[in-house]
């Protein structure tokens, strides 16, 4: 098995795997972060959503013998605390309902709220129009993406 | 003796003299009513444990702990506050995505008077003791509340006792508050903490004793709590069940013939075996059960992908030959022969031919096809064969029966098989229990390392075991003179499993389903078609079909009478009474002034009645189901050249008292996106026996940016809570075709709509 050294949430991470294994599968099974959801496996579902180097990337379309040096970020390293203004908006917005789609989610408002800090409703519904919840939870990741911007905005940090 | 007329003194006498045969004093297990059992115990270094026992697999060893001294029957935990005042509540039953490991821990809360926000919430595994421990037909919030909340209210009382005794003052004196006993004449208080070990050894107070709060007292119940597991969520936790992760874990994934009841004759093993990461592969002859072991070809390697690789690779011949026949164009087919030739009649009532005759005529063939459950996370389970049985970590939303079928399928003692539960969106798929049997017989041959079994979403896709049955509806009604319903004819062809007599599971059409019994000339004729595709339920199994058909039926009379809509349902619906179910049928009673309740509401809410440009229009349907009233109206714009944008979605619903608003209100939300998806997109078809879909590109989910405004209303009426994981669903495909029809004048008779052109002029 091929050797590949990936930096992932600030660490240097090396694993002896297939050439060919997504990188979800590689966090999932060797590196232990099982935030990173399989869904689809087809890059049709969002659930797998990492950032690199900053930008929402499906994981699973990510062969590992591509991914080379770049900043890996999944929602165990999106913030130190747990405590991104997405996370807490999530929390008081009770978006959650079977919870499977969330950290898909938050990894791909966050990369976009660093894009568009203070996006409006249409904005948020088309950033978000690549990952699918099954349990119907749009509204609310609406409403909590709207109130994190503002919180971001307000805090400056994150 | 049943337990249920045990004469609850005798035994109780008989128990307290009894000691346990673990040394120590063994505690009365108290009738607390005719339905559950109390015990209060010591903790373990101090504290106070209450057991509660409800009807389920550990009845009869109560009957007989109680009958018979030398007996015994030890229940778990269900309460735990130690002398550090760490209060735990157990979740008993499995959570889904429907929010009860939220909900019920809050009604064993509020009656103990707890502080919720400091409470930790145990999961429960799979046990004898707490009753029935499965999500299912919105039954966790019905059979529980009552149950849990004497619970939380005996555990109150018996900590006020232990402060009333530690003060020497009158119970009727103290109060309690966010987990404290207080005594306001002193300004003293004591935390449940403090006073748990002397609590503990107290008698439990008799039932008619025991007060429960009214519920202008209630402090949680009906307010908004956010999940419990939504902080682990959202810093992605390993909660699923696919995130088990046991030492020395080995990953399978299972082919299973395409065609459903197919079998496997060989496959190219050698070669899969000699792949990279795979340390074993082997064919699973399995059962005829198509809800439990079916044939297939496990592969177990060292990961995930590793298995998923060397699945790709399989060569397998399958004998196919069960599919023959059964392609979606052949059910269509052979439902238009049917519809030519007649069924058999259900259900008669009046004389519809004469209502015919003298009536305005309005005819229509409905049709809704076969849905999958399409949970997100993808069917799975782990398990870990030692010491002569097995444990597993399972999403299942019926562990008990899974347990069954695993001890019966692979000759296992059932009593060895211990069941964790694992969080997972369930929609009804997880009432069945194919994954977890499947990783058990892939668990017997790991030699004793742990296994995860993931299955591919192509997997899931084709392999719902079982996907929601499609129907054709054949409608024939009229209105008379008075703009009145006055005849209704249906011919229901709908599907049995590999025969014609009995229609398969949640393919059945209640001869009680509205509008029978609500108008003079009534029949319904069925015809069933043998189909080999495994049907089940569904999100508001029956219901998440037959609403779109009625209701949008009714639509059509209504705009044949020339009525308003909502008029004219309110009219159907008539005067305020209890409608009970006919003679011989076991539906639950209508109460119609519940259901014209949610109607006028969800009408009022929406503007009903405003007038709207063409190419805009609302829509209005009702419909009970799970014991649940709901009405919704939707409010659609279509562009002339025929692109929809549901708006907004007004729902109105009545289940009683509201036990968390937050989820709640979660589960219409959730159910309005549901529904829209179910009415606009998804669609099963089958050719030659086996499925067409395989991922989401070919059976889509509705996406953020179709969302409507949606506007949520509860009416909490004083009737007993019933679940809301389901009625809502069913009421939002008629509610929005309606609309679309207002706006443009096109009945839409066949889901999904995605297929009908909408354009207008
Ligand atoms: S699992 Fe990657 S997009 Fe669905
Ligand atoms: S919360 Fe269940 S899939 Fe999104």
């Amino acid at each position: 098995m091929p050797s590949y050294t990936l930096k992932v949430n600030g660490q240097s991470r090396r694993v002896n795997v297939a050439a060919d294994t997504p990188l979800l599968w590689v966090l999932r099974d060797n590196l232990e972060l099982v935030g990173t959801k399989y869904g689809c496996g087809q890059g049709h579902c969002g659930s797998c959503t990492v950032h690199v180097n900053g930008v929402p990337v499906r994981s699973c379309q990510m062969p590992v013998s591509t991914v080379g040096g770049v900043e890996i970020t999944t929602i165990e390293g999106l913030s130190p605390d747990g405590q991104h203004p997405l996370q807490q908006a999530w929390c008081e917005h009770d978006v959650p309902q079977c919870g499977y789609c969330q950290t898909g989610q938050i990894m791909t408002a966050a990369a976009f709220l660093k894009n568009n800090p203070s996006p409006t409703e249409e904005e948020i519904d088309g950033a978000m129009a690549g990952n699918l919840c099954r349990c119907g939870t749009y509204l609310r990741i609406r409403n909590a993406v709207k109130d994190a911007a503002v919180a971001i905005q307000k805090g400056g940090s994150k | 003796m049943k337990p249920s007329t045990t004469p609850v003194t005798a035994a109780l006498g008989r128990n307290n003299s009894t000691d346990n045969p673990d040394g120590g004093h063994r505690p009365p297990l108290q009738a607390l009513s005719r339905r559950e059992f109390i015990r209060v115990t010591t903790l373990t270094g101090g504290g106070f444990m209450l057991s509660l026992t409800l009807p389920g697999a550990a009845w009869g060893q109560v009957a007989t702990a109680l009958d018979d001294t030398t007996k015994a029957f030890t229940p778990g935990p269900f309460i735990k506050i130690t002398p550090q005042n760490i209060i735990t509540i157990l979740a008993k039953n499995p959570e889904t995505g429907q929010g009860v490991k939220t909900s019920l821990p809050m009604i064993v809360a509020e009656e103990l008077d707890a502080d919720f926000s400091t409470v930790v919430i145990e999961q429960a595994t799979l046990r004898t003791d707490v009753g029935a421990q499965f999500a299912g037909g919105s039954r966790s919030t019905p059979d529980n509340y009552l149950p849990l909340r004497r619970a939380g209210a005996t555990a109150r009382a018996m900590l006020i006792e232990a402060a009333a005794q530690t003060w020497s003052v009158r119970t009727d004196e103290l109060t309690t508050d966010k987990g404290r006993v207080i005594h306001a004449a002193t300004g003293r208080s004591l935390t449940y903490g403090e006073l748990a070990t002397k609590a503990a050894t107290l008698p439990i107070p008799d039932e008619k004793n025991i007060r429960l709060k009214s519920e202008d007292e209630f402090k949680v119940l009906g307010s908004r709590v956010g999940g419990v597991d939504n902080p682990a969520i959202v810093t992605g936790q390993a909660l699923f069940g696919m995130d088990q992760r046991l030492p020395g874990m080995v990953y399978a994934a299972y082919e299973k013939c395409p065609v459903y009841g197919g079998k496997v004759i060989s496959a190219n093993l050698d070669r899969i075996k000699r792949l990279p990461g795979v340390r074993d592969a082997f064919i699973i002859e399995g059962t005829d059960n198509i809800n439990g072991l079916k044939p297939g070809v496990a592969i177990i390697a060292d990961s995930t992908w590793a298995a998923f690789s060397a699945k790709r690779q399989l060569q397998i011949v399958w004998d196919e030959s069960a599919g023959a026949g059964h392609s979606s164009a052949d059910y269509d087919a052979r439902a238009a022969e049917a519809a030519k030739a007649g069924g058999k009649t259900v259900r008669s009532d009046g004389d519809v031919a004469a209502a015919f005759a003298t009536g305005k005529v309005v005819e229509g063939a409905y049709f809704y096809p076969f849905l999958n459950h399409a949970t997100l996370e993808p069917q799975g389970c782990t398990a870990w064969a030692r010491d002569g049985g097995m444990e597993f970590w399972t999403t299942s939303q019926t562990p008990g029966s899974g347990q069954q079928l695993i001890a019966d399928t692979l000759k296992l003692p059932k009593e060895n098989l211990k069941l964790n539960l694992v969080r997972g969106g369930g929609f009804g798929r997880r009432l069945a229990n194919d994954y977890m049997v499947e990783v058990a017989a892939i668990a017997l041959r790991t030699g004793g390392a742990p296994v995860k079994l993931t299955w591919t979403r192509e997997d899931d896709m084709r392999h719902d075991c079982y996907h929601r049955p499609a129907g054709y509806h054949y409608l024939k009604g009229a209105v008379d003179a008075a703009g009145k319903i006055s005849a209704w004819h249906n011919h229901f062809v709908t599907f049995g499993y590999k025969n014609t007599e009995r229609t398969a599971s949640g393919a059945g059409l209640s001869p009680d389903e509205l509008p029978a019994r609500f108008i003079p000339n009534y029949r319904l004729d069925q015809t069933i078609m043998s189909t080999m595709v495994p049907t089940g339920p569904l999100r508001a199994p029956g219901s998440n079909g037959l609403a779109f058909v009625m209701q949008s039926f009714i639509d059509e009379l209504a705009h044949a009478a020339g009525r308003d809509p909502v008029e004219f349902r309110l009219e159907l619906l008539g005067e305020d009474r209890v409608v009970p179910p006919t003679q011989g049928q076991r539906g639950t009673p209508y109460d119609t002034g519940r259901m014209k309740g949610v109607v006028r509401l969800a009408a009022e809410k929406s503007g009903w009645g405003g007038k709207l440009p063409k190419g805009e229009g609302r829509g209005i349907a009702f419909h009970f189901s799970h014991s649940g009233y709901v009405a919704m109206v939707a409010e659609v714009a279509v562009t002339r050249d025929g692109t929809l944008k549901v708006r907004r979605v007004t729902s109105a619903a009545d289940v009683g008292p509201i036990i968390n608003l937050s989820g709640a209100e979660n589960q219409v939300q959730g159910s309005i996106i549901d529904g829209l998806g179910m009415a606009w997109l998804q669609e099963m078809t089958f050719d030659r026996g086996r499925a067409v879909q395989s991922n989401f590109h070919d059976y889509p989910l509705l996406r953020s940016t179709e969302t409507p405004a949606m506007s949520v209303h509860f009416i909490q009426s004083k009737n007993p809570p019933t679940g809301l994981g389901e009625p809502p669903y069913p009421v939002v495909p008629p509610a929005v075709c309606n609309a679309i029809f207002a706006a443009t004048g096109k009945r839409i008779r066949h889901l999904p709509f995605n297929k009908t052109d909408l354009s207008w002029t």
